[in-house]
């Protein structure tokens, strides 16, 4: 009995030591992907029909940065790794990622039709790591009832003039009973401080970080002090964590919120969840009038040490090449029409795809906020800007935003909170041996 | 020969926690204290550093309010849930044949996932509509912004962490049944009030268990990680909307291990952490001499 116990112990321990699903011939393992909608089961699907012999097994779940890292300097990694393109970097400069030059030549990828922001946040150091899946931007979103109610014309409400902006904030915010009871100007910082120092003329980051830079502490002064005139942080998060952001009660049908500056899946929201709202979704520019946003997304990539890196660089180029865009678009929009929803588009790192989807798929239905707001978002694709990978990424943002919330909270001046911040970048720069 | 039979019996049936702790606890104990000499991002092999993570910590503006913060935490929710907690045991006691009820509704809070916790407590705390204020309203006060104002952030945790107070009751109760009953008859008869019973009575009585609720307490307290992560580092792990008023130390150090990747830095805040609470709880051990009473070595 004992030696029949202590072989089962033997082989179930063994079982660890074996041989990982990764080494399996014809087997193609992903990481950070997931199936929510036809957007991936239709393009995973268009895969499965050219390669029918290759199982591919899709790791469902956001990425965990910690697991991805772990597998791969355990030389344990997945085939492919679905991530965050502004963390893109960080993996480059670590040595997690492959360079994907020769299989995107032997594929035949052409990345010139790729926009040119998604590129940027996909190159390392002259050599390219990922390639580019979606395509996000950030715009204004204005209530239209609230903004007409307070006198003011949803069509010149823009962020050029900031001390316009600021009045017209100060005339759409409402208190009452020393409540905030509407936001008049939601500038979401922290998050979209790269995208106001940029309106300010001034990159976050570049060669070196440049939060110290004069231009930045101004956009920072000048964000801050909208929200401290709304109430004061503690009370506009407050209030903001009360709304119904995904649901037919959201800010704007309320009327909690007047305007704000937002990323463009959430005119997808809005459309979906309450189709008659009454909103405009407008540009975001810069103090010169000139429309300016910045890129977001997710890009594919392969890991050092990955089993299987042609069949993945394979998978790569039909998830993002144009027709496989399209034919997820069609089954999108069929499913969207089953339920009797509108199809407002996809947005990818890819021109073609997107020329092909908003010319052949794209089916609005009507609803006033695809048909404008998405016009709107098509007009502002190429004005994105990037900021350039980094190896500290993680840090760096994590330096800007902590230092914008110290403003926020009346801890620091923006002076000083840029200075530490600029203090911070640099010792995380100098740390990953990104100097 | 029996009693060798007997030991290697025992240390057989010993043997899978043995194993299990030298390789799962000891094993990456010992690990990380050589990681906390060296600099390891998990990919580059770790390279010796020597002391100066343990330098850096030093300097660390960030690991310093970390402490800061949840010592505080640690110095307000350990007392107040010993007080509440022996505060609802009383009454327990009190209950008659409805103490089995009540003993199972205080338990039922210990029962929810700690991160159902935060989600309810998120709403009941806002400032803006959240049930704790509108009740602060009806006696005219006007509540704090517990979830964004960074001046009760932490005040608000503590409240949200008497929400288990009653697990501790049910361990009081426990205790409080075992005080013999001959000793406030003798105490009534000498003419003692209710609270010098309470004082010179049942303190003493129930000081064994009082002082293992406070080492758990305080050690649970110093670790204190996933309401606080969940409340406010889920939407934005790096930096959330509040500052670092609730950045505690295990918050802090997952920060630098998952986040920043810094593996050694983070292995020397584990160990530090580690000597902080070895310290707090010899001192404990050592004041427990003095003020706690077994009755088996009465």
């Amino acid at each position: 009995m004992t030696r029949w116990l202590v072989a089962l112990l033997l082989v179930a321990g063994c079982g660890g030591l074996g041989p990982s699903v990764a080494d399996q011939p014809n087997t193609l393992t992903t990481m950070g992907f997931g199936l929510p909608d036809e957007h991936a089961t239709a393009r995973v699907k268009v895969f499965r029909d050219r390669r029918p012999e290759v199982d591919l097994r899709v790791n469902e779940g956001a990425l965990d940065e910690q697991q991805f890292l772990s597998a791969v300097a355990a030389d344990d990694p997945p085939d492919l790794v679905y991530a965050d393109r502004r963390k893109l970097g960080g993996y480059a400069a670590r040595g997690a990622v492959q360079d994907l030059g020769p299989c995107l030549r032997r594929h035949q990828v052409d990345l010139k039709v790729f926009r040119e922001a998604a590129v940027r946040q996909v190159t390392y150091a002259g050599t390219v790591y990922g390639v580019p899946d979606f395509f996000s931007v950030r715009v204004l979103i204005l209530n239209n009832p609230v903004l007409r109610e307070a006198g003011v014309d949803p069509a010149t409400l823009s962020t050029t003039d900031w001390q316009r902006l600021a009045e017209t904030t100060a005339k759409l915010a409402r208190t009452e009973d020393g409540r905030l009871r509407r936001i008049g100007f939601d500038p979401r910082v922290p998050e979209f401080v790269a995208l106001w120092a940029k309106a300010n003329g001034a990159d976050l980051i570049g060669d070196e970080p440049h939060l110290d830079d004069p231009r930045v502490v101004e956009a920072v002064r000048y964000t801050t002090g909208l929200v401290r005139a709304q109430g004061g942080w503690a009370a506009f998060k407050a209030f903001r964590d009360t709304f119904d952001s995904f649901g037919a009660n959201n800010e704007f049908v309320t009327g909690q919120v007047a305007a704000m500056a937002m990323d463009s899946w959430y005119v997808n929201t809005i459309a979906a969840n309450s189709p008659d709202a009454d909103v405009t979704v407008a540009p975001f520019t810069d103090r010169q009038g000139n429309p300016l946003t910045e890129a977001g997304g997710q890009a594919w990539a392969i890991p050092q040490g990955a089993r299987h890196p042609e069949l993945a660089c394979e998978f790569i180029a039909t998830m993002t090449a144009a027709d496989t865009w399209v034919t997820a678009a069609k089954a999108r929009r069929d499913a969207l029409a089953e339920k009797g929803k509108p199809y407002s588009g996809t947005f990818t790192g890819n021109r073609a795809a997107d020329e092909k989807i908003f010319s052949e798929v794209y089916d609005p239905r009507g609803i006033r906020v695809l048909e404008q707001g998405v016009r709107v978002l098509q007009s502002v694709q190429d004005k994105a800007f990037a900021l350039p990978p980094n190896p500290a990424a993680s840090d760096l943002v994590r330096s800007w935003e902590s230092a914008v919330t110290r403003v926020l909270l009346g801890q620091q001046s923006p002076e000083e909170s840029m200075a530490q911040a600029r203090r911070e970048a640099d010792r995380a720069i100098t740390r990953v041996g990104g100097r | 020969m029996a009693s060798a039979r007997e030991a290697r019996a025992g240390w057989l049936f010993v043997l899978p926690w043995v194993a299990g702790f030298l390789l799962l606890t000891a094993g990456p104990m010992l690990y990380s204290l050589f990681l906390s000499f060296t600099h390891y991002d998990l990919l580059k092999p770790a390279r010796f550093a020597g002391m100066s993570n343990y330098r850096e910590m030093l300097q660390d503006e960030r690991a310093a309010k970390a402490l800061w913060n949840t010592v505080f935490f640690t110095l307000l929710h350990v007392p107040l849930q010993i007080v509440l907690a022996l505060g609802l045991a009383s009454l327990l006691r009190r209950a008659g044949r409805s103490a089995g009820f009540f003993r199972t509704v205080l338990f039922l809070p210990t029962m929810t996932p700690p991160v159902a916790l935060a989600a309810l407590f998120l709403l009941l705390l806002n400032g803006q509509n959240g049930a704790i204020n509108a009740m602060l309203g009806w006696f005219g006060f006007t509540g704090p912004q517990w979830t964004t104002d960074p001046a009760w952030i932490k005040p608000g945790l503590v409240l949200m962490s008497l929400w288990t107070a009653g697990s501790t009751a049910v361990l009081y109760l426990a205790a409080l049944t075992r005080v013999p009953g001959e000793r406030y008859e003798a105490a009534r008869l000498d003419g003692a009030s209710p609270w010098r019973q309470f004082w010179h009575v049942t303190l003493p009585g129930i000081s064994g268990t009082v002082y293992f609720t406070l080492i758990v307490n305080t050690i649970a307290s110093l670790q204190v990680f996933t309401e606080a992560y969940t409340m406010f580092f889920g939407a934005r792990p790096s930096t959330p909307a509040e500052g670092d008023a609730a950045l505690f130390y295990v918050i802090y150090l997952f920060q630098e291990a998952f986040g920043s990747l810094r593996m050694g830095y983070a292995s020397a805040l584990a160990w530090v952490l580690f000597l902080v609470i070895a310290a707090i709880t010899a001192l404990q051990v050592r004041l427990s001499r003095d003020y706690v009473h077994y009755e088996d070595r009465a």
